[in-house]
């Protein structure tokens, strides 16, 4: 089951790691994908704190950790390939893998259903 | 969309930018640039020396020695030799139009430019703008035989020609010119026939319409400056590296507004000049970035950079010390406060697609 933030990253739990990335949302606002920046293996991350940066064609925009916790592994395909997060932002182009500090975080995140309703007041 | 100068414009079609760019370099791409400013320089004495000697009093060109049907490119100088913004000046084809001088500046700029050209009017010289007038650019390889569709005796035209015409019967002006580095029109059409001419060009499959994203990525691979950006009221020509639009005459004369500095940098060489700039990697360096030698002093600013679709990587152009500015010179860009490596290199960074017979 995915969860989701406000600022448009995705999570998928699988036991006390989180895969993260960005939304399909967020990838058609963001427009063609050139350049990601991921964080190192074994850096601390807070939740809502910058984790990475993903720079379409036109902008560079922050992607904030939705979790605490200590990054695990990183998607490093994205370097020589980073329109994957344009083809496949909730599957292939997921961004870093994070070992949570606290599990109760997700708690905060929205369902799916609650963040396709956010989406939509944003509209 | 977004708001671009008191105009509603589209960023992107829901082609892409990458899309839209590489369609314009190897078909054709169409632009809405009706924005920009269009207006008529005339002469009461139907002479062409009165109107551009008024008009060289502004701007460094040479509009004396301009031809019938050719276009120039010019700069509005303040007294300091800074670009007051940038501009095309047409003189028609037609002896009978003698006296007459179409400008066409940008959006931004529009409303300054014409206080300013009107307030450094000579007596029997008047700015007349034409704002129901829009403005359509097609742009790319495949242009010139998309437009001989519909505009009879186009392919004949060399680069910056310019002249009247009619498309499917529809009055136009066309000159072949633009702003892409590609071969093409731009075609300047009453307002009210704008959209039978967007139509009928975006009807063919060879052409996509484009919005402003990939106008920038392109125009920047082919190092065009955007004014506000890349030039300003603070860089002169020579610094900007649009000497080749001075003429000779002008370059020895002076005349225009700024020429003791102009000239003196001519001679001597500005302090820094426009360079284009590649980064090694595949981070983009934006506006805005810092540029240090490899002693990590800064010699620079990026004054445009971003991603450059056909070049396939990030591309950057910006100003540099003097020094620094030979090709191949190697170069840190700050990016997110880590030195990236990048060199300086030759402009523009793809070659020119113009049609020059």
């Amino acid at each position: 089951m995915l969860r989701f933030t406000k600022d448009h990253e995705w999570v998928r739990v699988d036991g006390d790691e989180a895969t993260v990335g960005i939304t399909d949302f967020a990838q058609s606002q963001l427009g063609d994908v050139v350049y990601v920046e991921l964080p190192g293996v074994g850096r601390s991350v807070t939740a809502g704190g910058e984790a990475a940066v993903v720079e379409s064609v036109k902008a560079a925009s922050e992607v904030y950790a939705p979790l605490t916790g200590e990054v695990s592994a990183v998607n490093d395909a994205l370097a020589d390939s980073p329109s994957t997060v344009n083809e496949d932002p909730q599957g292939n182009g997921w961004f870093m893998k994070i070992r949570m500090a606290n599990k109760a975080e997700l708690d905060g995140l929205m369902d799916e259903d609650a963040y396709k309703a956010f989406v939509e007041e944003q509209g | 969309m977004v708001p671009f100068a008191g105009y509603d414009m589209p960023v992107q079609y829901p082609t892409g930018i990458i899309r839209e760019h590489t369609a314009t370099r190897t078909s054709a791409g169409l632009f809405d640039v009706s924005h920009m400013g269009q207006a008529w320089l005339e002469a009461d004495d139907g002479r062409h020396e009165t109107v551009a000697n008024a008009l060289e009093a502004l701007i460094p060109a040479d509009i004396l020695g301009l031809e019938h049907g050719r276009q120039r490119y010019s700069q509005l100088l303040n007294a300091q030799g800074g670009i007051l913004d940038d501009l095309m000046v047409t003189r028609p084809a037609s002896a009978d139009e003698d006296g007459r001088l179409l400008l066409v500046v940008n959006a931004a700029c529009k409303e300054a430019d014409y206080a300013h050209i009107a307030a450094n009017l000579p007596a029997g010289v008047t700015l007349n703008r034409m704002d129901e007038r829009a403005l359509i650019a097609i742009q790319g390889p495949k242009a010139a035989d998309v437009v001989a569709l519909h505009v009879p005796g186009t392919s004949d035209m060399a680069f910056m020609d310019s002249r009247h015409g009619t498309f499917d019967g529809i009055d136009i002006h066309v000159s072949r010119s633009g702003y892409t580095g590609e071969d093409g029109y731009e075609i300047s059409v009453a307002a009210s026939r704008a959209e039978a001419v967007w139509s009928a060009l975006a009807a063919h499959e060879r052409v996509t319409p484009v919005g402003l994203g990939a106008r920038d990525t392109l125009r920047l691979e082919a190092g065009l400056c955007l004014y506000g950006h890349d030039i300003d009221e603070t860089t002169s020509p020579v610094e900007a590296g649009l000497l080749w639009s001075i003429g000779k005459r002008r370059r020895a004369e002076g005349g225009f507004p700024g020429a003791n500095r102009i000239q003196r940098e001519i001679a001597e060489g500005p302090s820094r000049r426009r360079v284009g700039i590649r980064p090694t990697g595949r981070a983009p360096a934006r506006e805005g970035t810092v540029i240090a030698d490899m002693g990590a002093s800064e010699i620079g600013i990026v004054t445009s950079g971003g991603f450059g679709p056909t070049v396939g990587g990030p591309v950057a152009m910006g100003y540099v010390d003097a020094g620094h500015a030979v090709p191949d010179t190697p170069v840190s860009l700050i990016v997110r406060g880590r030195a990236e490596a990048a060199h300086v290199v030759r402009l523009p960074f793809v070659p020119p697609g113009f049609h020059r017979d």
